[in-house]
């Protein structure tokens, strides 16, 4: 496997007309990425492109929406737009696009082959306007994901559960023990994630589609969705008492075995290493729920403002390859936690959580994320109804599947 | 503070008061436990604790360690006392590639912080100072618009000024997001120094004419040397709001020239990955020292503003 | 008097005022306008003069979050004001007794004015939060039905947020209200003394009425902090439980920037600029207008 890594880049490296380029530029490069584990993996991405002879310059900025975004877009508006930018993966720089302020990179794609080695298909089509080619996609997260604190379930004597029913079955258990049976964060996009993590392990893959995809009104006020929202209306019983803010204060409750469980992306993984938990023996992951297993495809991607200087215009081709080569998307991914982008590179490092992920992307069973299908106004629309559910007793599913369906046939 | 127990303890200290207020002549009557002084310095105390409450549980959140932090008890004093914490938060987080903490920023929170202050209350003060004292015609209604721009939430204008300083030819420049400090700062600065030069005594400023004084003389003569306590108010308020400020300096300058706060708000706003709660604190805390030292120090000026007053009134 | 002399009045004054007249003309005026104008737009994530009518409005309308966030803001508001002119010029009023370490109590006062919105906001969070803050450490004390939950009871969340916005903003009210103190002479108190009038009389009937101008400065700074909070929700509770602690200029922001919808957003900050200016238009020209 590694010969093969080493023959892949070997092989990159000579097909690419940029890896010695004629002159080197610096180049800024915007992102959100600033907690250690992300800081690690940017620095990866950083190295392999001055080991080409540029100079990436960082710019750091935390905060995605609220705070990154407005810096971004100012600063390509005000006319001195920075070499390179990263956005979730989706639909979030479609009018970027649109304007004709972003590069095309479809020579790049077509030289480096993008459309073979990058997996899932979808990714790919994520970036693609009218057949052109916009961003590298640099990382695959999922969010399907249930975290199981195996000693909570001891504690209440037990078993661990192995999908969602059996989950929702154990909730009396655990709340007579004392613990809270399902930890969910105060956050608006935490209940919005649970819910859109309930909605193809309950009533499938093709009513997600259906909903998020094609935003079918008629679906979202359907029989299908309703049942989804009764497992919400469980979740929501089981996260009553959870008085937390934070996503990884709510993994903190999972960690200590204050709460059973918790659904949250794989970046939860991060917590439990750094707390030293290993997974298996002090805490279970069930992709799917454990009813269908199957992930999702979020992640990020890297978009390149169109500049006056050619030199730098250079640069950022080589910029994009360098993201997508097989050494530095193994570096890169290792550390910030995520699946590589391209199939054919080793990943004997990962944990048994992650393996579990890369067994289902290979069986190809996933779906796209939420933001590759909605506008982040939709998003915010369902952020605004799921965080009100998820604390509103008296909201009854009916009446919020109601204003889901309205958001649903409103959304474009 | 209607309870009329505390009210009767409040007259019933009136004549200690007043016996002090009498100033240096006589000898001072030297009870230091009088009644007046009980509550005065209990409800101090009091407050000052519930002041002081959140600052303790973040310094003794920045000397724990992560694990220690996760067992939760928020109040109790570090087992084990580490700087590492503070260290890293000045020296050694990361903000994407950087490692050197909020020390990188440091200089250039300086650089920003120092002209943006000067010039802010320089235009602000001498606004008022027309308001309050040379008042044209029309000056009323530029002076309304701007009390209701204080209003307008801050990100709104984002959009808007970058397009003004694009045109201007200033966007990404230091001089630039000077300008923007000093429009943000103009419609609360420029009230809080009108109504104080408004309520200085007029006479002092007819006699200053009647002496032939002009614009400019009377502004550095008479009206600076006696307001100095407002000044300190001035600065207080711009030197907090500019040294915190986050989204102007990153929104108008460029990374080479990013403040401070680009990686406080690095460490303490990431959105994924682990969150390291003792670090945020401690660089909250190394980031708040300045203004802090400002206070202390600005403080002085507290005293000597009344002399002056004094003086001169 | 001739035209030119007319213009000429006060000339020093008004070249002095040219920055101010700028800043009120470009940017207040005109970049209010421009956002205006835009609250008509579909604009999503760039500005666009795609003209819808009043349909982002008609949605800002019917969306219950911006209805539960005028309400916070009024509750808040008021509270707010109240409080922080209540406490602040009591603790000014203290520290105006020429007592010993007044720098101290000062600085001790005024430090959380320096501290930034974010951590604040999370140490609050963690005080307030009942398994590990105020309460836990009452309980652990012995009284076990002790409940203190402000920020998970719907109905309480905003007096939460409320007490870490005055520990945050008390401090200037104070500073401002001293220095406002200090600009009263000492012979006004002589008199006082000299008539017989008791202390709290002489703060009411006589100081009081003096610092009027900053009482209107403080006013106008504690109104114009209220109206754009934003950060310490975000950091407290992210508008939480529900949506029961939202406030409007969070909803500004979150259509504007994290849901990409600028229509949305300048229909909102558009409804917040026109309620402000009803209220401080006709008083600014009272207040501002006559005198001198």
């Amino acid at each position: 496997m590694r010969y093969k890594i080493l023959t892949a880049a070997f092989a990159a490296a000579v097909s690419s007309p940029f890896a010695a380029p004629a002159s080197a530029a610096d180049l800024e490069v915007a992102h959100w990425w600033t907690s250690g584990g992300e800081a690690a993996a940017v620095a990866e991405l950083a190295k392999a492109f001055d080991a080409t002879g540029n100079k990436w310059v960082d710019a750091a900025i935390a905060g995605a929406g609220n705070t990154a975004r407005p810096i971004m877009v100012s600063r390509i508006t005000g006319g001195d737009p920075m070499a390179a930018f990263q956005f979730n993966t989706g639909r979030q720089a479609e009018e970027l696009i649109e304007a004709g302020l972003l590069r095309d990179l479809t020579d790049v794609a077509t030289k480096e082959n993008w459309a073979q080695v990058i997996r899932p298909a979808s990714l790919l089509e994520g970036c693609t306007v009218d057949g052109k080619i916009y961003c590298v996609v640099v990382n695959i997260h999922s969010w399907q994901w249930l975290w199981l604190s195996n000693k909570a379930f001891a504690d209440a004597g037990v078993p661990v559960p192995t999908n969602w029913d059996e989950f929702v079955a154990a909730a009396p258990a655990l709340e007579a023990a004392g613990k809270i049976p399902l930890a969910i964060g105060g956050q608006p996009w935490q209940t919005t994630g649970a819910f859109n993590v309930l909605i193809p392990a309950i009533a499938g893959k093709d009513v997600f589609l259906k909903v998020y995809k094609d935003h079918d009104a008629e679906a979202a006020a359907g029989p299908e969705i309703a049942k989804v929202f009764k497992a919400a209306d469980d979740a929501r019983r089981m996260s009553a008492k959870s008085n937390v803010q934070d996503w990884n204060q709510a993994t903190n409750l999972v960690i200590t075995g204050q709460a059973g469980g918790q659904i949250m992306g794989d970046w939860a993984q991060g917590e439990f290493q750094v707390a030293g938990q290993v997974a298996g023996k002090d805490y279970t992951c069930l992709p799917g729920l454990g009813v269908n297993e199957l992930i999702s495809t979020g992640g990020d991607s890297f978009y390149f403002p169109k500049l006056d200087d050619p030199e730098k215009t250079a640069a950022q081709d080589v910029l994009a390859s360098t993201m997508l080569s097989p050494t530095t998307q193994v570096a890169f991914n290792l550390k910030k936690g995520s699946v590589p982008v391209r199939g054919d590179v080793d990943l004997a490092a990962a944990n048994d959580c992650m393996k579990k992920g890369l067994e289902i992307l290979a069986s190809g069973n996933i779906i796209p994320d939420t933001n590759q299908l909605n506008t982040e106004d939709t998003n915010n629309q369902l952020n605004d109804l799921f965080v009100e559910f998820f604390k509103t007793p008296t909201l009854t599913p009916e009446e919020a599947q109601k204003r889901f369906a309205a958001i649903i046939a409103a959304a474009d | 503070m209607s309870n009329p127990a505390t009210i009767a303890i409040t007259v019933a200290g009136t004549s200690a008061i007043a016996d002090e207020l009498s100033g240096p002549r006589g000898p001072k009557p030297r009870v230091a436990f009088s009644r007046r002084n009980i509550f005065i310095y209990g409800t101090l105390i009091f407050a000052a604790i519930y002041y002081l409450i959140p600052l303790y549980v973040m310094i003794v959140t920045s000397l724990k360690g992560m694990p220690e932090i996760r067992l939760g008890n928020i109040f109790s004093p570090p087992v084990e006392i580490t700087f590492e914490p503070w260290v890293k938060a000045w020296a050694t987080a990361c903000t994407g590639l950087n490692c050197d903490g909020l020390s990188r920023g440091f200089w250039n929170s300086v650089r920003i912080t120092i002209p943006s202050v000067v010039v802010s209350i320089a235009i602000a003060s001498i606004n008022g100072y027309a308001l309050a004292n040379w008042r044209f015609k029309g000056a009323e209604i530029f002076f309304t618009i701007l009390i209701v721009g204080a209003f307008i939430p801050y990100q709104v204008m984002i959009y808007p000024i970058v397009i003004v300083l694009r045109e201007m030819g200033l966007y990404g420049s230091l001089t630039g997001l000077v300008i923007v400090h000093s429009i943000f700062g103009m419609p609360i600065l420029t009230l809080l120094f009108r109504n104080y030069f408004a309520s200085l005594p007029e006479e002092l400023f007819k006699a200053a004419r009647v002496d032939g004084a002009g614009f400019w003389g009377i502004y550095f003569r008479i009206m600076l040397p006696m307001s100095l306590p407002i000044f300190v108010v001035a600065i207080i308020l711009q030197v907090t709001g500019i040294w915190n400020d986050f989204l102007f300096g990153v929104v108008y300058t460029k990374p080479d020239t990013y403040p401070m706060t680009v990686q406080l708000n690095n460490i303490v706003n990431s959105v994924q990955g682990v969150k390291e709660y003792n670090v945020n604190m401690a660089a909250t805390l190394i980031t708040g020292l300045v203004p802090l030292v400002i206070y202390f120090v600005s403080g002085k000026l507290f005293v000597r503003g009344i002399a002056a007053g004094a003086v001169k009134g | 008097m001739s035209r030119p002399k007319q213009l000429f009045r006060n000339l020093n004054a008004k070249i002095a005022s040219i920055p101010m007249i700028l800043t009120a003309v470009v940017i207040f005026v005109g970049g209010t306008a421009w956002t205006v104008v835009h609250s008509f737009t579909n604009s999503r994530l760039l500005p666009r003069l795609n003209f819808i009518g009043l349909a982002q409005y008609e949605r800002l309308w019917t969306t219950p979050r911006w209805l539960i966030s005028i309400e916070n803001l009024l509750i808040y508001g008021s509270l707010s004001l109240i409080f922080s002119l209540l406490v602040g010029f009591i603790l000014a009023a203290l520290l105006d007794q020429k007592i010993r370490f007044e720098d101290t109590f000062r600085t001790i006062f005024l430090y959380p004015f320096a501290l930034s919105f974010v951590v604040t906001g999370l140490v609050w969070q963690w005080l307030l939060n009942p398994d590990f803050g105020v309460q836990s450490v009452v309980r652990s004390m012995g009284w076990e039905s002790f409940t203190f939950n402000p920020l998970y009871d719907k109905d309480l969340v905003i007096y939460g947020i409320l007490f870490a916005g005055l520990w945050q903003g008390t401090g200037l009210v104070m500073c401002l209200m001293l220095a406002g103190l200090r600009g009263i002479d000492e012979d006004v108190w002589k008199a006082a003394r000299v008539d017989g009038i008791p202390m709290w009389k002489t703060y009411l009937f006589i100081v009081i009425p003096m610092m009027r101008p900053v009482f209107v400065t403080t006013l106008v700074i504690i109104a114009s902090g209220v109206v754009r909070v934003y950060d310490l929700v975000v950091a407290q509770t992210s508008g939480g439980p529900a949506l029961a602690s939202e406030v409007p200029a969070k909803y500004v922001y979150d259509y504007m920037f994290a849901a990409q919808n600028l229509g949305q957003g300048f229909a909102a900050s558009t409804m917040m600029l026109l309620t402000v200016a009803i209220i401080i238009v006709p008083w600014a020209y009272l207040e501002f207008g006559r005198r001198r």
